[in-house]
């Protein structure tokens, strides 16, 4: 009787409920735009437009790996110092030389390894995500000054600027990556067993593993994939202005996580997806970008992005408990 | 519900003192979603004596003593102290009257010393709010000398105590807290025999100190060596209460399981084929200790067994979770070695966990991600998915197993209790098993959906799968189960026939009540 009743509803309905979130960021930017284009038109500019995209694309390049680790129960905080590493490395050999093309590669496969090894620590020795990254953070960060003294990297060879490429000669080469990535990668998590055993690991371990999944495997390849999108990321970050500051951004990871959670990636596991994140990426970015069209000082951003946090969390936690209670 | 049996006060069995009952609970009524725990409960408990409680799993004794502990208000019924009635609003408030709960996982800080940990919360202060070390530490060594406890130090870390000794920490924390009444859950049930015997030892110098003592165990010989009186709840209700001179082992099992088969269960006879999973000897410490078992196409299998007897355990060894150490396992003939879940899956073995919340579901995916997931490596071509193929294998599981959903891309967290129990059968069935291993497959859903399960385990067990059902519920083992295998203490104690088992057979083999089943048998 209630099985009729239920499929009685029509099936638009149950599918909007499930996009809520990646729908909310799409109506939440496009009011964006059009309420701080009214205030001033200049925000609209197709050049403050491309700005937005184009200055912030690694951090949504990164989020996408960030959400699949916070999908899978974990976290890292390591990200920011890691992308400033990798930057720098990327920059120095570009400098010194280096082919173009391995001066972004190697980067990238420095990001694997790296992130490899924080997730060796997570999955085969048990050492919270948490911790292992911190660690990690302090390395990074304290290792980078010590070794550059944050000199400014300068000099960089012609073509090594990956901002300034523009493929199908419209699309800006960040942009271009971080949709194809992005689609990609949302892809990959919805229709692989791969992508299926990270919502699985991250939404019940001990269900995952009596299906068959291994744990320790899957945080395996989650933590070597994220290390690619870092690393990917990373070069992003290099490759966007003629210099390179040999440091780490402030509250990087601060941002990239943001994106994930402020994208519908639930902190506690098991849900989300990647256009999320890069939704959410794309509005951070537009909101710290008006706030200056809007008069608001800058140093409201960080507000901004809590606030944010904590609305997200408290919508997630509210359908939640709705869910719950009408079960 | 008005209760009709007030307990008052009782003549001690072999002596003149009256018994003045100082806690007395009487017709306490107290409702769960979807559960009458307590179904008007009366109990009572004098100073100087140890009053156990009995019941199967689920007949109420934790929420009974939750209720005395200050952790549930009752929906209905009254708490006396001293004969006034009085309002119990949380542990604090039991705490402050003198009642004292050790809980089985005992509560206790591992970290912090024995003097620590005993005055938690209560520690005696010197002026200005300061601890008093020394104070403490003496009135922790005066507490061990009046129980003779010459071997604990007050100054010991509690986490480097054995069990035995941390729960003496949780006797002595009761103590300094002055309590009247101490309420022990399953004391004896991580303890060896020696600590057993020098917790009796305990106890009965707490009975001597005109402490009421209410004494929860599985152990029928714990009763009878213990305790002065005995109460029975079964399914919530009270069943009554006995001096132990007047009672016997075989009296208080039937008091226990001694129910009505309301539920009528609908086993079809189906023609019993060759083996399918022959076990020998099977060997996985601590659980498993040398357990075979036969299980034969068509058949339905019951394991029953106390909550801890080692049946899931000895199931997950079958599946492959916690491999076995020794031992041979049969498929069809063949002997194979299943070292993991994915490998017994494989080999067409399927475990349907009994926790579904913890082991079963992942519960912020849909239907179809559930449905799908104990066989995704199937529906893949490499490593992609096959969404047509998926969706209609979710499609076939909502329909055949009768799921009520509002559509395969619901979350499972939204439907109701039985109907996710569906959606972990249809999990695993839809990987084509040989053997179906069922670990409590109908705990903690309605009626309605209870007899959609036993329905399908019918129908299943008729297409020639074997079946292993693990089960608390005694008429659902006796009513589903073509045989009853009874567990305790990680072995098989006994076979019994459809034919040959009775409740009382299967429950005086359960508690270990050597002396039962001949009884009942002659």
């Amino acid at each position: 009787m209630s099985a009729a009743l239920a499929s009685a509803v029509p099936v638009w309905r149950r599918r909007r409920l499930q996009v809520s979130q990646e729908w909310l960021l799409l109506l939440g930017i496009v009011a964006l735009v059009i309420v701080v284009g009214l205030v001033n038109p200049r925000f609209l500019a197709l050049r403050n437009l491309q700005t937005i995209l184009l200055g912030n694309a690694y951090i949504a390049v990164a989020a996408i790996g960030m959400s699949m680790v916070i999908i899978s129960g974990n976290i890292d905080i390591s990200i920011g110092s890691l992308i400033g590493v990798l930057a720098t490395v990327s920059g120095s050999l570009a400098v010194a030389g280096v082919p173009l093309g391995l001066s972004w590669l190697i980067p990238i496969l420095l990001g694997v390894v790296a992130m490899s090894i924080m997730g060796a620590f997570v999955a085969y020795l048990n050492i919270p995500a948490i911790v292992v990254t911190l660690g990690m953070m302090s390395v990074l960060k304290g290792g980078l000054i010590s070794v550059t003294n944050g000199v400014w990297i300068s000099n960089l060879p012609p073509g090594f600027l990956l901002a300034q490429e523009k493929v199908f000669g419209v699309v800006p080469m960040p942009v271009f990556l971080m949709v194809v990535l992005t689609v990609a990668a949302a892809w990959w998590m919805r229709n692989t067993s791969a992508g299926r055993s990270m919502y699985a690991v991250g939404g019940n371990v001990e269900a995952a593993r009596l299906c068959g999944y291994h744990r320790q495997r899957t945080l395996m390849m989650i933590f070597a994939v994220h290390g690619l999108f870092a690393g990917v990321a990373a070069v992003l970050f290099a490759t966007q202005l003629s210099v390179i500051q040999s440091s780490v951004p402030a509250n990087l990871e601060m941002t990239i996580i943001t994106a994930s959670v402020v994208g519908g990636v639930s902190i506690l596991g098991g849900t989300g997806t990647v256009i999320g994140s890069t939704l959410a990426a794309i509005l951070i970015a537009a909101i710290a970008n008006s706030l200056v069209f809007v008069n608001i000082s800058p140093f409201w951003l960080r507000a901004v992005q809590g606030t944010l946090i904590l609305v997200t969390v408290l919508a997630d936690i509210l359908r939640r408990r709705r869910r719950a209670k009408a079960r | 519900m008005c209760p009709n049996t007030e307990p008052t006060a009782t003549v001690s069995p072999g002596s003149a003192v009256v018994r003045v009952p100082v806690l007395q609970l009487v017709g306490v009524v107290k409702s769960f979603p979807g559960v009458k725990a307590l179904k008007g409960v009366s109990f009572d408990i004098a100073a100087g004596e140890v009053h156990a409680l009995l019941g199967e799993n689920g007949a109420g004794k934790s929420t009974l003593i939750k209720v005395m502990s200050g952790v549930y208000t009752p929906d209905a019924g009254v708490l006396r102290l001293d004969g006034k009635d009085i309002r119990l609003n949380g542990p604090d408030d039991a705490r402050a009257v003198g009642i004292a709960t050790i809980y089985q996982e005992l509560l206790l800080f591992p970290e912090l010393s024995v003097a620590e940990n005993v005055f938690m919360g209560h520690a005696p202060r010197r002026r200005w709010g300061a601890l008093d070390w020394p104070a403490m530490r003496t009135k922790t060594r005066a507490l061990l000398d009046s129980l003779e406890i010459t071997d604990l130090d007050p100054a010991q870390m509690v986490g480097t105590l054995s069990v035995g000794n941390r729960q003496r920490v949780e006797i002595l924390r009761a103590l300094s807290q002055d309590a009247r009444i101490l309420i022990m859950d399953e004391p004896t049930a991580a303890l060896t025999e020696r600590d057993v015997q020098r917790l009796f030892a305990i106890v009965r110098r707490l009975r001597e100190r005109r402490v009421g003592i209410v004494y929860i165990s599985h152990r029928l010989d714990e009763t009878f060596e213990l305790a002065d009186r005995v109460t029975v709840l079964r399914d919530g209700e009270y069943v009554g209460t006995k001096a132990v001179t007047d009672t016997s082992p075989d009296d208080l099992v039937q008091m226990m399981v001694g129910r009505r088969i309301e539920n009528l269960f609908p086993k079809v006879a189906v023609p019993i084929g060759a083996p399918v999973l022959e076990v020998r000897n099977l060997v996985r410490r601590p659980h498993t200790l040398d357990v075979s078992l036969t299980l034969r196409a068509g058949e339905i299998v019951g394991l029953a067994g106390l909550v801890g007897s080692g049946r899931s355990e000895f199931a997950q060894t079958i599946f492959g979770v916690t491999p076995a150490e020794s031992g041979e396992i049969l498929l069809n003939g063949k002997p194979v070695s299943v070292r993991s879940a994915a490998e017994g899956c494989h080999l067409g073995i399927a475990y349907l966990p009994e926790d579904r919340g913890i082991q079963g579901l992942v519960r912020p995916l849909t239907v179809r991600e559930n449905l799908s997931m104990a066989m995704l490596t199937r529906l893949a071509h490499g490593s992609f998915i096959d969404r047509a193929a998926e969706q209609e294998l979710a499609q076939d599981g909502v329909r055949r197993f009768g799921i009520r959903t509002s559509g395969i891309e619901t979350v499972v967290n939204k439907l109701s209790g039985g109907n996710q129990q569906k959606v972990v059968l249809g999990k695993w069935l839809a990987t084509n098993p040989k053997v179906l291993i069922l670990d409590e497959p109908t705990r903690g859903i309605d009626v309605g959906a209870k007899a959609e399960i036993h329905r399908l385990m019918c129908e299943l067990a008729g297409r020639g799968l074997a079946i292993l059902m693990i089960s608390s519920e005694l008429p659902e083992v006796l009513g589903m189960s073509d045989r009853v295998l009874v567990m305790r203490e990680g072995r098989v104690v006994v076979e019994l026939p459809r034919e040959a088992a009775t409740q009382e057979r299967v429950g005086g083999y359960m508690m270990g009540s050597e002396a039962v089943p001949q009884a009942v048998a002659s």
